[in-house]
C-alpha cells in the first residue's frame, strides 16, 4: 500500500515546545506553528483546540502576552512580504510578520521612515499594533495604531476582515493583546526623511525637578525625546538624568562625504550575550559603577550631534539576546504613566525606587502626548517611566505592587505589553475600557479561541 | 497563571489539614492565590481550614480526597482540573505514624507507606498529567530528610518519604521541558501536630518557615528545597557517614 496518501513531507507538525516573554520569566509550553501563507494560518485558527490560540511575533513583549500555556502560538514570522510601497504617498502595505528592522532597510533609501519606533527594531508590525507600541516621539505622534491606515484581521470565525480607523474592531485590537484576532496584513502611514542620520542634543539633569522642568519646558521643540535616569543615585541627586532629544537630520545638516549616500541604513553589531551569565551579574555595586560612569560620561549640554538610527534608537539592538545578562532567573520590565497634574505621584514612585536600591540600569523617563484610540492602549498624557529589574532580587513583588496601588491612585496605568506580574484586580481601574473590550471579545469570539498567558492572568 | 514570580492564582492542596500546607497556602493566598481547593477527607478541620482561608479572602472549595483510595483519584482530582487551570498543587498529606507500633502491627506500618507514597504516586500522577495538559504549573511535593537517610528511630515513614522523593525527583525529570515544574521540599523536624510530644530535633523549624522557603522555591524554580537551607549541608555529610557509626548516632 502506498505511503503518500497518509503522509506529506511538506507540512510541518506543530511544535511542542516552552515559551517565554524576553523577561524570560514564567516558561509555559504549547504548540508553536509557524504559518507561511494566510491559509496556513486560518486553518492553525481553526484547529487550535480547547486550550485556544495567540499570535506571536519577535518575543520582544517582556511578559506573558504572547505564550499560551496548553494551546497555540501561531508564530507570524514566516509571513513577512512587504507587499506594496507607495513612494511618492509615503505608505506601505506589508505582511503582519515584518518587523520594523526589515521596514527600515527597505524604507529608508527610498526616503522614508517607520512612524513609529520602540527601543527594540526586532518587533513585528502586527506586534505594534497588538501592543499599540509608543516611541520616543509619543508627544508628538502618538502611538503606533495612530499610523495604520488599514489592517486585515483573521478573526475567530475564520474570516479575514479589513478594519479601518475609528471602528471598534480597531480601537479594540489597537492594544488588544493580539486577543481579537491574528492581524494578517497593514497598511501604514510613513515618515518622510531627507538622510538616515539623526541630529541629537545631549544634556544633563541634575535631579528629577530639574528633569521634570526641563522636559516641561522644552520637549514640544523636538519630534524625539527621552531620558535616561540613575535611579541608584540618592539624596540631593535622586532622579539625575541625562536627556537624549533629536530629529532627522536633514541633508544640509551632512557632512560632505556623508552626501554621497544620505539616506544608508547602518548597524553595528556586537557579539550576543553569552548563553549563561553569573547569578548576581546585575548587583547594586556593578550597576551604580555603571550608572556612575554613564552619567559622568555624558555631556553636560550638547547640540547637533549626527548619530545613526540604530544608534539613537535602538543601542541594545546592538547586543543580541541582551536579555540574558539578567541571568536563568530572568527580569521583569516596570513601565506604568501617570497623568500631567500628577507630578507627586511620579516624585513619590521615583524616591522610592531609589531608597530601595533597585538595581536597574534602563530606567527611562518621557512625556507622551495625547491619549490614543485603542481601548487597551497604554499611553495617556503625562509621565512614564519604564525599568527593568532583575527578577531574583527579595521582596521585588510585594514592592511593584505598592508601586501598582501609586499608579492606580493617581489614575495611571502600567503597560501590559511589559507587565508579567500585575495584580487582576487594579486592571479595570487602569483601563477604565476594559469592559468595552471585554464585551466586544465575548461578542467577536464566544467560545474564546484567542487566548494567552496574560489573558488568564489579568482575566481580559 | 503563575505571575514572574512564580506566584500561583490557584492552588490545590491534597492533604488540607496539613499545617505546612495551611501555612504555605496563608502565604500564597496574600499574594497572588484566589483560589484554593482542600482535599483532605471530609472533616470539621477540613471545613474549619477552609473558612480560614476564606476570611483571608480567598475563594476555598473543599473536596473529599482518601489518598489510601488510589482508584478514586483520577475521578476526584479530574473534577478540579476541570473547573479551570491549577497553578500550584501542593501534595502535603502523608503519616508519620508510631515506629515501635508499626514495627508490631505490619499493617499499621503498611499504611503509613501506602498513604505516604502509594497514594502520594497516584495523586501525583493524576495531577502531573493534568497540570502537562495545561502546559504551566508546578507540583511541589512535600518529602522529608527522613526519606534522605533511613534512621533507626523512624525507618518506615523515611522509607516511605524516600520512596517519594525518588519518584518526584524522576516525575520532575520525565516533566522537564513541559511546562510543569516539579518541586521536592525536603523539611527537617517541623513542629507541628504531626510531630507533638517528639523532643526536638536540632535545626528544629516551623510550618512558616517551610512556607518562605516554598515561596522563595517557586521563585527560583528550585528543583530541590531544604527547610532550613542548612540541613542540605548537614544531611550531604550524614549520608556519607559509615554504617556502623550512623547507627550510634543519638539521632
Amino acid at each position: 500500500m502506498s505511503a503518500d496518501t497518509d503522509s506529506d513531507p511538506d507540512v510541518l507538525g506543530p511544535d511542542h515546545t516552552t515559551v517565554t516573554g524576553w523577561g524570560r520569566t514564567a516558561p509555559t509550553a504549547g504548540w508553536l506553528i509557524r504559518p507561511r501563507t494566510y491559509e496556513e494560518a486560518a486553518a492553525a485558527v481553526r484547529e487550535c483546540g480547547a486550550r485556544g490560540g495567540i499570535p506571536r511575533g519577535l518575543g520582544r513583549a517582556y511578559g506573558d502576552a504572547a505564550q499560551n500555556a496548553g494551546g497555540s502560538v501561531l508564530d507570524m514570522t514566516g509571513l513577512d512580504r512587504v507587499h506594496a510601497i507607495d513612494a511618492t504617498g509615503g505608505t506601505v502595505l506589508c505582511d503582519a510578520g515584518v518587523s520594523l528592522h526589515r521596514l527600515m532597510q527597505v524604507l529608508l533609501p527610498l526616503g522614508w521612515f517607520v512612524p513609529v519606533t520602540p527601543g527594540t527594531r526586532y518587533v513585528t508590525v502586527g506586534g505594534a499594533i497588538g501592543a499599540d507600541i509608543h516611541g520616543k516621539n509619543h508627544h508628538v505622534s502618538g502611538s503606533f495604531a495612530r499610523h495604520v491606515l488599514s489592517f486585515e484581521l483573521l478573526t475567530a470565525d475564520g474570516e479575514i476582515r479589513t478594519v479601518i480607523p475609528g471602528t471598534p474592531l480597531f480601537d479594540a485590537t489597537a492594544g488588544g493583546m493580539g486577543l481579537t484576532g491574528v492581524i494578517l496584513t497593514a497598511t501604514l502611514r510613513l515618515q518622510p526623511v531627507e538622510t538616515s542620520l539623526m541630529s541629537v542634543d545631549t544634556e544633563r539633569a541634575a535631579d528629577l525637578d530639574d528633569l521634570m522642568a526641563r522636559l516641561a519646558a522644552t520637549d514640544h521643540r523636538y519630534r524625539y525625546s527621552v531620558a535616561w535616569i540613575d535611579l541608584l543615585a540618592r539624596g540631593a541627586a535622586t532622579g539625575r538624568a541625562v536627556l537624549t532629544r533629536g530629529d532627522h537630520a536633514p541633508l544640509d545638516a551632512l557632512p560632505a562625504r556623508l552626501r554621497t549616500d544620505p539616506l544608508a541604513f547602518r548597524t553595528a553589531r556586537l557579539p550576543a550575550a553569552p548563553a549563561v551569565v553569573p547569578e548576581g551579574l546585575l548587583s547594586r555595586t556593578t550597576v551604580g559603577l555603571f550608572n556612575e560612569l554613564w552619567y559622568r560620561k555624558s555631556p553636560r549640554a550638547r547640540i547637533g550631534r549626527l548619530q545613526r538610527i540604530s544608534a539613537f534608537f535602538h543601542p541594545l539592538d546592538g547586543v543580541p539576546h541582551w536579555n540574558r545578562v539578567y541571568g536563568r532567573g530572568g527580569f521583569v520590565q516596570y513601565q506604568f504613566v501617570v497623568g500631567h497634574g500628577r507630578e507627586d505621584a511620579l516624585r513619590r514612585i521615583v524616591r522610592r525606587i531609589a531608597e530601595r536600591r533597585c538595581p536597574s540600569f534602563l530606567a527611562v523617563l518621557k512625556r507622551f502626548g495625547e491619549s490614543d484610540p485603542g481601548w487597551l492602549s497604554f499611553p495617556l498624557p503625562g509621565w512614564t517611566l519604564a525599568l527593568d529589574i532583575p527578577a531574583g532580587l527579595p521582596g521585588l513583588g510585594a514592592f511593584l505592587d505598592e508601586l501598582d496601588e501609586e499608579v492606580a491612585a493617581a489614575d495611571g496605568r502600567v503597560y501590559l505589553a511589559k507587565d508579567a506580574r500585575l495584580r487582576p484586580e487594579l486592571l479595570a481601574a487602569m483601563y477604565p475600557r476594559l469592559d468595552d473590550f471585554r464585551a466586544l471579545r465575548a461578542e467577536l469570539d464566544p467560545h474564546g479561541v484567542f487566548v494567552s498567558d496574560l489573558a488568564r492572568r489579568l482575566h481580559l | 497563571m503563575k505571575d514572574a514570580f512564580g506566584l500561583p492564582q490557584s492552588l490545590l492542596v491534597l492533604g488540607g489539614t496539613s499545617e505546612i500546607a495551611l501555612a504555605t497556602a496563608r502565604r500564597l493566598v496574600a499574594r497572588r492565590t484566589r483560589t484554593v481547593w482542600l482535599a483532605g477527607r471530609p472533616s470539621a478541620a477540613l471545613e474549619e481550614a477552609a473558612g480560614r482561608l476564606r476570611g483571608l479572602g480567598a475563594d476555598v472549595h473543599t473536596i473529599a480526597f482518601d489518598a489510601l483510595d488510589p482508584g478514586s483519584h483520577e475521578a476526584v482530582l479530574g473534577k478540579v482540573f476541570a473547573e479551570g487551570d491549577i497553578d500550584m498543587v501542593l501534595l502535603a498529606f502523608g503519616l508519620l505514624g508510631d515506629q515501635a507500633r508499626d514495627e508490631r502491627e505490619p499493617e499499621a506500618a503498611v499504611r503509613v507507606a501506602q498513604t505516604n507514597y502509594t497514594g502520594a504516586v497516584s495523586a501525583s500522577l493524576v495531577c502531573a498529567r493534568a497540570l502537562q495538559a495545561q502546559g504551566h504549573g508546578s507540583l511541589v511535593v512535600m518529602s522529608s530528610v527522613a526519606g534522605e537517610r533511613a534512621r533507626r528511630a523512624n525507618f518506615i515513614y523515611g522509607s516511605s518519604k524516600a520512596g517519594l522523593d525518588a519518584f518526584a525527583q524522576g516525575l520532575g525529570d520525565a516533566l522537564h521541558g513541559t511546562g510543569v515544574h516539579v518541586m521536592v521540599v525536603r523539611p527537617g523536624f517541623v513542629r507541628t501536630r504531626m510531630t507533638a510530644g517528639l523532643p526536638d530535633a536540632p535545626l528544629a523549624t516551623t510550618p512558616e518557615a517551610v512556607a518562605t522557603a516554598v515561596e522563595l522555591g517557586l521563585r527560583r524554580r528550585s528543583e530541590t528545597v531544604w527547610v532550613p537551607g542548612a540541613l542540605r549541608v548537614v544531611m550531604a555529610a550524614l549520608r556519607h557517614l559509615p554504617r556502623g557509626v550512623f547507627r550510634r548516632l543519638p539521632i
